[in-house]
């Protein structure tokens, strides 16, 4: 019985000792953290997204408890929760937070297997950042979408997919959050964060193609070919061309639409706008029709 | 007779060296002729004529970008058309000039006489006078990387030349065209030893040729059996055999380190049979580099051939006068089955760096469906660099960076034994190339910090 009094006795020195030990070390060594950092983390949705530009959530919440410190949180935004979240942060943190328009991404390009005809046929590693590094991919057009779904594998929020029929990525606006995963992933640098814009509604330029219009055109119909014709025509000083590439600026935009009209090649598309003009017109001359049979 | 090779891995391909008992014809000239500004390792070359210009044969086109640069000399006489882009092997659109074919009109310095001119005949070369010759003629590696052949003449002052080594290896298949300039040129080539051996300051020289062209080993022994400092160096037939730096291993048994060492850092200066050719003429003829050997091959095409080739030439017209590409899918590359880009159309020139139109045709067109990797470690023995292909690849896919450059990434020569020897078809090269680059990046961006 003696050797089990001993080690009890042995162990149980050892764990008191450690534990005074532990005790005073956690004392003298504490790191005192902001509290605020884990209600911070609490609000933020927890995605690990990156699309604030931070690694995570924690290194978001960090520096959104350093700003308030500071005096400002400008600059710092969650693109995932958006203004819900922000607004809750910035209540906790005691700041006042300008709200900032919603985002969406985009896809700019519109090269369809309709409009952009396959000239080769591409064998290698199904990546469009491999495709993109050994070749211009399978049309001739050297500026516009690959196909193999970079972005549908970065979005981590299941709001990119490729349309079977066109080829084409595909934003689904409901589940995009705009954290701008996918911008990074693309290598040709199709996918563009722009403003979500009222009721979702609003007017890009859908081409990326740099070649002088006659190649733009030749190698896709509905490329942008430079022509300036929706520069003229704005009002607001919202385009501009370079490199025979028009880009509507979607904070000078006031979506008069005057340039998609006005496109040449279709290349400049609105969103989301209700079809009101068409059918009414389509109504009118109908009922106006009626009206002469009545007549 | 004792045979050499390299001592790490290696593959063993088909030769499928259909074309090498055809002698040489003189390709057609073109009707239009294209010249990428870009043909070369380094700067592309500035444009130094206008639209409209009157050019002949052997006239300066554009300057030398850099010093890492090469000028481009026009191979066909006429009008400059236009200065524009047009699409390259890789489909991308790059600038080029595009002459109009008039005449074959040639510039009157160029010696276009059979004559040998032997080195021995003109003291008066100094080594200066003959790298500023080969600087001026545009000469770049023939082998197919393109390098400017002037830099590799001037060695970094911490490393000295001790030799030179020829490459006539010749390791990927379906290619011939060295081993024809071998065999149609040989005296000419052995000048244009003799000019980069007076170059580089060295007094050695090795011709390497792998043994499955013992007519070349047999004429290059007999023609140099009374020249002591050149020395013919048969080897044994492994790909890739043909790489800088398993070319030194097999000939002077050195081996180079891992970049940024290059083979002169163990004192070899590697140059390709077609580069010495060139340079014979650049220095001894007058004639820049504006016309090559270039091989038009492949199983289902009608009449393969060796080409002496103006560059501009467009693939589609060296195919055409082939017989055409076959019915069905085709795979076109410029270069051999092993190093060869893929074209994605015929409308691209033929470079200073061309060496082959190589077309598989059907069932080879295709690449074979991936498996899942068996770890049956095949890559790993294959690799010539001693590198492990799969993990590599592997790290790759994952954009683990950080442990690809511990593994040595940098070091893969992208000679393709990994993915060539792999049994689950894996595209093991693809993966790499992909880390590879963004590994360089990486290490560049840190390099100007």
């Amino acid at each position: 019985m003696n050797f089990i009094i001993i080690a009890v006795l042995v162990l149980g020195t050892i764990a008191l000792v450690s534990s005074l030990v532990l005790y005073f070390v956690s004392k003298k060594f504490a790191v005192t953290e902001d509290p605020r950092i884990g209600q911070v983390i609490d609000l933020l949705p927890g995605a690990n997204c990156g699309g604030c530009g931070f690694a995570g959530c924690s290194g978001m919440a960090d520096a959104l408890v350093k700003g308030a410190d500071k005096g400002s949180i400008d600059g710092l935004r969650c693109p995932v929760g958006g203004d819900l979240v922000m607004n809750k942060v910035s209540d906790l943190l005691g700041m006042a937070m300008a709200n900032t328009e919603p985002m969406v991404a985009v896809v700019r390009c519109n090269g369809t297997c309709e409009f952009r005809p396959r000239i080769a046929e591409y064998d290698g590693l199904h990546t469009c950042a491999a495709m993109h590094s050994t070749c211009a991919g399978e049309t001739g057009c050297g500026y516009g979408c690959l196909g193999c779904g970079d972005c549908v594998a970065a979005c981590q929020f299941d709001a990119i997919h490729i349309n079977p029929s066109t080829g084409l990525p595909e934003v689904d606006e409901e589940k995009c959050t705009s954290c701008g995963a996918c911008t990074k992933a693309c290598p040709r640098h199709i996918m563009e964060l722009r403003k979500k814009g009222p009721k979702g509604r609003r007017v890009y330029v859908q081409c990326v193609n740099k070649d002088k219009g006659a190649v733009a055109r030749k190698n896709c119909a509905v490329a942008c070919i430079g022509c300036g014709k929706c520069q003229k025509v704005c009002k607001f000083e919202a385009i501009t061309i370079e490199n025979n590439l028009s880009y509507i600026d979607y904070n000078k935009c006031r979506m008069c639409t005057k340039c998609v009209d006005e496109c040449p090649t279709g290349a400049i598309v609105k969103v989301n706008f209700p079809v009101r003009k068409s059918t009414a017109n389509i109504e009118k001359t109908e009922s106006n029709i009626k009206e002469e049979e009545k007549a | 007779m004792k045979i050499h090779t390299f001592h790490l891995g290696g593959v063993h391909p088909d030769e499928n060296k259909i074309t090498a008992e055809m002698s040489t014809q003189v390709a057609a000239l073109p009707k239009q002729a294209i010249f990428p500004l870009s043909q070369h390792i380094g700067a592309p070359a500035k444009p130094v004529v206008q639209r409209g210009d009157k050019v002949k044969v052997g006239t300066l086109i554009a300057e030398a970008g850099g010093f890492v640069s090469a000028p481009i000399y026009s191979s066909v006489s006429g009008t400059v058309a236009k200065i524009d882009t047009s699409i390259d092997a890789t489909g991308y659109r790059k600038p080029v000039i595009i002459i109009n074919v008039e005449g074959d009109e040639w510039e009157e310095n160029i010696d276009r006489t059979d004559k040998l001119e032997k080195l021995s005949d003109h003291p008066e070369l100094t080594p200066e006078e003959i790298i500023e010759r080969i600087k001026v003629a545009g000469v770049t590696g023939m082998g197919g990387a393109g390098f400017p052949t002037f830099i590799k003449l001037c060695p970094p002052p911490t490393a000295k030349a001790e030799c030179v080594i020829i490459n006539g290896v010749e390791c990927e298949p379906y290619i011939t065209s060295d081993y024809r300039l071998m065999m149609e040129h040989s005296d000419e080539i052995i000048e244009g030893v003799r000019l980069l051996m007076k170059a580089a300051k060295v007094d050695k020289a090795y011709i390497g040729i792998e043994d499955n062209k013992p007519k070349a080993i047999q004429l290059f022994e007999e023609k140099t059996a009374d020249i002591q400092n050149i020395e013919i160096v048969p080897l044994a037939k492994k790909y890739p055999q043909g790489g800088e730096k398993q070319l030194v291993d097999a000939v002077i048994h050195r081996q180079v380190p891992a970049p940024p060492a290059i083979p002169v850092n163990v004192g070899a200066i590697v140059q390709n049979v077609g580069t010495a050719f060139a340079v014979y003429q650049a220095v001894m003829k007058h004639k820049p580099l504006f016309e090559r050997y270039t091989t038009v091959t492949g199983k289902e095409i009608k009449n393969p051939g060796n080409f002496l080739v103006r560059m501009g030439t467009p693939f589609s017209q060296l195919i055409d006068s082939c017989g055409g590409l076959p019915d069905g899918d085709n795979k076109v590359l410029a270069g051999g089955p092993m190093m060869g880009k893929a074209v994605m159309s015929l409308d691209v020139p033929v470079c200073k760096g061309t060496n082959s139109i190589t077309v598989l045709s059907g069932f080879d067109a295709h690449r074979k469906s991936i498996q899942p990797c068996i770890r049956c470690g095949k890559c790993v023995d294959a690799c010539p660099m001693g590198l492990e292909p799969y993990l590599l690849a592997t790290l790759s896919s994952m954009k683990e960076y950080e442990r690809l450059e511990q593994e040595d990434v940098t070091s893969c020569i992208s000679c393709g034994s990994c993915q060539f020897t792999c049994p689950s078809h894996r595209p093991i090269l693809d993966n790499i190339l992909q880390g590879k680059g963004a590994v360089m990046s990486i290490i560049k961006s840190r390099q100007k910090k």
